[in-house]
């Protein structure tokens, strides 16, 4: 990667965070933690990696498939579809309002880029799988990218896919493991631990790549590694929770946390 | 008399015609092919026929990520398995999401026989009924179920299809009318009251109606095979006609047929009603005659059930 695109992808994580820190804030409260932790993998899958994207198109058959199967992450997403013109802007103002198109949870019925549904922890991975089956069998050359978290790591129906995904070499499958060690009541290591995640995901067939989930380059270059692969694929991003929001970061625990509108124009330096 | 095709070989006979000029088509399996016939299919198709295993969760997920991608699955378990094991599945990656994936439910109520009450299930239409949008149809026999075919894969969203496998009672023959969802089928005519029945129960409530018929009272017989939506206006016009209702489902009558068409008549024309079906029961294992008449299911039960309808009247 060039520099110039490095600074780039830099800025532009930079931005989404604000954007998203911003929605949030408007709103008042929301999943903050994990929304900072994914955006740099989701600023190099949308501005860099995936294919086909058209904001004028969402429903083109031959794009990349994105699921956000960690679909309280949602405002991370808005932040990305209204800066790539899937819809105004002014529509992150309205998150969680009433009759809005933006939901915490994503809505693939409601918000114009959204690829599937989620919010029901584990499911999203599966209907992944499904679109990665699909592709095969009309011999479409996409991939379909799906990121799941760590908390959600430990439904059942994760392993049920991830098998069954292993087991079928299902190389057109990235799967994007938030590892933020973090979830809602603590701890990830202490309430039901998912260490050694990489043994984990490498027995179940995947090939496995863990990287600093905040590496522009790392993220890259994994990507490219994983389309290579010949096997389904995980790549583990090792991230921070709330990474990129000062006042999550210094939290206790950030999953989900209300947020003032002084904490919010203080983390931006939007102030107009 | 019993059909000569027995359902699920039916079903997936025709899903192989089917798929031959609609190549959307697919099938799943959580490792249940061989009780489903379904092997005809994976023959015909083999990059279409998808097992994922032991893994109900994952097989409604699956389908409801090839349905994004444009294909309609037709993902099959054993009823309590494809509705109860994966009712969140059902309800947020399939119906919530809106998504094309029809859901095949086989051995329906007393019909489990030696499967016993971890596979009997008399609840799975009260579930399904529950989830907005979704379409719940039992086909009575082979030729209703080929019937209904082209109107299920016509319809763009989420179906369930409760599905007797073997040879049913055959009540239908090749001068069928063309079925549609949300229709019911009036099968005799009678004054009195009506019987509305719905897969293994049709031929129980025709037979009722015979001996009813006996005893002097003219009982009306209608197969109301979509369990949702109703056929309004058939039931509706029948409780106004004949005055009184019995419902026939082999299912808990919590939620059931009987739930589903008092829900109807209360509001729109309120007759006697009796609801013959299972009463907050579990299953277990026995022969489907047997579990009958522990369930109370049988055509004499109708027959009661009638009775007291009838005179319920005013």
């Amino acid at each position: 990667m060039d520099v110039s695109e490095k600074n780039f992808l830099t800025a532009k994580a930079r931005q989404l965070r604000d954007d998203a820190i911003e929605t949030i804030g408007t709103f008042g409260v929301g999943h903050i933690g994990g929304v900072m932790s994914i955006m740099d993998a989701l600023t190099v899958i949308y501005y860099q990696k995936a294919n086909n994207l058209d904001p004028k198109d969402p429903k083109n058959p031959l794009r990349d498939r994105i699921v956000l199967s960690k679909g309280h992450a949602g405002p991370a997403l808005y932040a990305v579809l209204a800066d790539k013109g899937y819809f105004p802007h002014e529509w992150l103002k309205t998150l969680n309002k009433n009759g809005t198109y933006l939901p915490s949870h994503c809505d693939m019925n409601k918000t114009p880029g959204i690829d599937m549904t989620a919010g029901s922890l584990g499911q999203g991975l599966s209907a992944a799988v499904g679109m990665a089956l699909g592709a095969k069998l009309d011999k479409l050359p996409i991939t379909v990218y799906c990121i799941i978290g760590d908390g959600e790591s430990q439904e059942g129906q994760i392993w049920e896919a991830s098998m069954f995904a292993g087991s079928h070499k299902l190389d057109n499958l990235i799967v994007m493991l938030d590892y933020n060690k973090m979830q809602l009541d603590g701890p990830v290591c202490e309430i039901n631990d998912l260490s050694p995640v990489e043994a984990k995901w490498e027995a179940f067939g995947f090939y496995v790549q863990s990287i600093d989930g905040h590496d522009i380059e790392a993220i890259s270059s994994a990507i490219d590694n994983a389309k290579q692969s010949g096997r389904a694929n995980m790549i583990v991003l090792n991230t921070v929770k709330g990474k990129g929001a000062s006042f999550a970061e210094s939290a206790k625990n950030c999953h989900s946390m209300t947020i003032t509108e002084e904490m919010w124009r203080k983390e931006t330096g939007r102030y107009e | 008399m019993l059909d000569e095709r027995e359902i699920r070989q039916t079903l997936a006979s025709a899903l192989v015609e089917a798929a031959k000029t609609d190549d959307r088509i697919v099938v799943l399996e959580a490792d249940l092919m061989s009780c489903h016939a379904t092997k005809v299919f994976k023959e015909a198709y083999p990059d279409r026929f998808i097992n994922v295993g032991i893994a109900e969760q994952n097989l409604i997920g699956v389908a409801a990520g090839l349905a994004t991608m444009g294909k309609i699955p037709f993902a099959y378990s054993f009823a309590p398995f494809a509705t109860r094991r994966c009712y969140d599945q059902i309800f947020i990656s399939v119906a919530y999401s809106g998504l094309n994936v029809k859901i095949v439910g086989s051995e329906p109520g007393v019909a489990a026989e030696a499967n016993g009450g971890t596979h009997m299930p008399f609840e799975d239409m009260a579930l399904m009924r529950a989830i907005p949008g979704m379409v719940c149809v039992e086909p009575t026999d082979a030729t209703q179920m080929e019937g209904l075919l082209p109107a299920i894969l016509d319809y763009n969203g989420p179906v369930y299809i409760r599905m007797f496998r073997k040879k049913a009672e055959k009540i239908y023959c090749a001068d069928a009318p063309k079925f549609e969802l949300g229709k019911a089928y009036r099968l005799k005519e009678g004054k009195d009251v009506t019987l509305m029945a719905s897969g293994i129960m049709v031929a129980r409530a025709l037979e009722a109606a015979d001996s009813l018929k006996e005893q002097g009272i003219s009982a009306r017989v209608v197969n109301v095979c979509t369990w949702k939506p109703l056929d309004k206006d058939e039931i509706v016009a029948c409780a106004s006609e004949t005055g009184a209702i019995v419902t026939c489902e082999n299912h808990n009558v919590y939620g059931g047929l009987g739930s589903a068409i008092a829900e109807l008549t209360v509001r729109e024309c309120p007759v006697p009603m009796e609801l013959v079906g299972v009463n907050d029961k579990f299953g277990q294992v026995g022969k489907n005659a047997y579990l009958s008449e522990v369930y109370g299911i049988t055509a004499n039960d109708i027959v009661e059930a009638a009775k007291r309808a009838v005179a319920r009247k005013k």
